[in-house]
């Protein structure tokens, strides 16, 4: 079996709401698939389908082989959900925590124990056994929740907004944990609306107003949506600069999609980017602005994800 | 051209809580008319310099002057050129979006005709106009935020001071908030960002990152980036998992950090280590696209200064 998860045309309608729409896309086994979008564009509703905790109103998911609709409970043993808010409880230790995901899991004895260590190894919680989850700093209590998410050696792992609030270094650590955990075999399905983290994804698919509007891999998704759209300019005056191309870009002069300031630099985002580029120069030099250096820079997938839902 | 005039100045800052020193000795200029940025791990010391700063919490010693006025002994000039939005900004979830900036402009004491004229510019300003008559809390998060800087604009003030505007907005709104603090950029503001976020801090004039109470380092996001350790490889092997493996201890690999189907290799001499990594993996039978020279992302940047500046604090 090539896919750990098979969608074809999945549909959820809440009332005259339609909050997954025909979406189609495949998770490959032993890959981390980040599904991306804003708020409310149908990411949690999809993993709830994918954990077989809610039907489909049309529709199929194949999920480790499975008909998730039809015999959620044959693989939800192989399955593992992290959800936003790192559900641990703040009462009990980090090694109370674990004790009682691997019970709910079904573990017990010497796998229980074995579990325990293998997840305080992975995590970094070695010597914070006896911490109250309420106590530990963000990234502590992420790698605890995921840490409490794979008791169970699942599969496949679900992930809603793992790192929301967490800072860079942790995050740094969590995606290497990812990483390692891939290697061995497990698939990891996470959910995020930080651009910068799909960087770290093997396959993408973007998902706005319940639709997938792009899929693929972080690179095939820029140099395929928008390849060479951003023209990087370091100008002598920057805030001159964007009043001078906004304003070309409000009354029709300039047909281009964003001027952004970045720093000291102003990023021009459109299509035929290089076609323009002669005319944006002249716009500024004729203004008495030195443009500076102007460079044709890769986007990010967050410049391809807003001209893309824009 | 830019002025370079100084708007915000600590010297030798420090606060305590209790036997934690949140702010430990930070010195700090900010210039009139720039978008400065304060990044860092959490508790690094960022909502503590901003509340200092905002003249909310007094320092345990040192001390920071905004518009040329003593944060202690002058808190009340100051509070009518700085405009604060932190963390939780408390807008009143049961008025609507009207009613709220009324509010903010009761508790400002601005009247009758400039009233309207500034409600009405805030409005188009923030993108709210449509949503005049929303209660507060039936908006969308990003907008919540928008809500809560146009509230704290209502005094038009010189400086503003944002504590992580950004956390938990979405990418469209994201993109629509930093649109509007450019403008506010561009019309002269000073604008005080700490952020959560890397990529953000691209957008910033100048970044100040901050690292258990101190300010490591500060400056353009361009020659921050310069400030990593040799030289960065980007590569596309056909299994990155397993180049990683292969290419780990390698004669001047520094370090290989994952991105999906990409490693970004840390090098001391790209001209030299980029055909020796392609021959190392050609050798054990694996194809790739690349390398080719990257410039390094903010997060990496950081990263490894904070993991100098780890070293150093545990071999001094």
């Amino acid at each position: 079996m090539e896919n750990a998860i098979v969608a074809t045309k999945l549909t959820k309608q809440f009332g005259h709401f339609t909050a997954v729409d025909h979406i189609t896309f495949q998770v490959p086994r032993g890959q981390i698939f980040g599904f991306l979008g804003p708020n409310g564009s149908g990411k949690t509703t999809t993993i709830r389908i994918l954990l077989g905790l809610m039907k489909p109103t049309a529709g199929v998911a194949e999920v480790l082989g499975m008909d998730i609709t039809s015999h959620p409970e044959r693989v939800r043993a192989q399955l593992g959900y992290m959800s936003q808010r790192f559900s641990l409880y703040n009462g009990l230790t980090v090694i109370e925590n674990l004790r009682f995901f691997g019970r709910a899991y079904g573990l017990r004895g010497e796998k229980l124990r074995q579990q325990i260590d293998f997840v305080l190894q992975m995590a970094d919680l070695v010597g914070r056994e006896r911490r109250h989850a309420r106590l530990l700093a963000g990234g502590w209590r992420q790698r605890l929740a995921l840490g409490a998410a794979i008791m169970h050696t699942p599969q496949l792992v679900f992930l809603d907004e793992p790192t929301a609030g967490v800072d860079p270094v942790s995050r740094r650590m969590f995606w290497d944990l990812l990483y390692r955990l891939t290697s061995e075999g497990m698939t990891i399905f996470v959910t995020t609306h930080y651009m910068d983290e799909a960087e770290h994804c093997n396959q993408l698919a973007f998902i706005h107003n319940g639709k997938i509007i792009a899929q693929g891999t972080p690179s095939e998704i820029k140099e395929r949506m928008m390849y060479g759209q951003v023209l990087e300019l370091s100008p002598s005056d920057p805030a001159r600069a964007m009043t001078l191309l906004r304003s070309a870009q409000a009354d029709g002069r300039l047909q281009v999609d964003e001027v952004a300031l970045y720093g000291l630099t102003v990023h021009v985002i459109g299509s035929d980017m290089p076609v323009k580029q002669a005319g944006i120069l002249e716009l500024l030099r004729t203004a008495d602005v030195d443009p500076g250096a102007a460079l044709l820079i890769p986007p990010s997938l967050e410049d391809v994800f807003i001209a893309n839902v824009r | 051209m830019a002025k370079t005039l100084t708007i915000i100045e600590a010297r030798a800052l420090c606060k305590s809580f209790g036997a934690t020193r949140a702010v430990d000795m930070l010195d700090l200029s900010i210039l009139q008319g720039e978008i400065f940025g304060l990044v860092g791990p959490d508790g690094a010391g960022k909502t503590t310099v901003l509340r200092m700063l905002a003249t909310i919490l007094n320092p345990t010693s040192g001390h920071a002057t905004v518009t040329g006025f003593d944060s202690v002994k002058q808190a009340e000039s100051i509070k009518a050129h700085l405009g604060y939005m932190s963390q939780q900004f408390s807008l009143y979830g049961d008025l609507s979006v009207l009613e709220n900036l009324n509010f903010f402009a009761d508790i400002f004491g601005i009247k009758n005709k400039v009233r309207k004229q500034r409600i009405d510019r805030l409005l188009d300003f923030s993108r709210m106009r449509p949503f005049g008559t929303r209660r507060a809390a039936q908006l969308s998060g990003g907008r919540q935020k928008k809500l809560a800087l146009a509230c704290t604009l209502i005094h038009e003030p010189k400086i503003l001071l944002l504590d992580e505007p950004t956390t938990g907005v979405d990418p469209v709104s994201r993109r629509e908030f930093w649109d509007i603090l450019t403008e506010l950029h561009i019309a002269g503001t000073t604008i005080v960002v700490s952020i959560p976020y890397m990529d953000e801090a691209e957008r910033c004039s100048r970044v100040g990152l901050m690292y258990r109470g101190r300010l490591l380092v500060c400056d353009t996001p361009n020659r921050i980036r310069k400030m990593v350790d040799g030289e960065l490889l980007a590569l596309h092997p056909e299994n990155p998992q397993r180049a990683a493996t292969l290419l780990k201890g390698q004669p001047g690999i520094i370090e290989i950090q994952t991105y999906g189907d990409k490693l970004h290799i840390f090098v001391d001499a790209a001209v030299m280590r980029g055909p020796e990594i392609i021959a190392h993996l050609a050798q054990a039978g694996m194809n790739c696209v690349g390398p080719w020279l990257a410039q390094p992302r903010m997060e990496e940047a950081f990263i490894s200064l904070i993991g100098k500046q780890a070293e150093m604090t545990i071999g001094g």
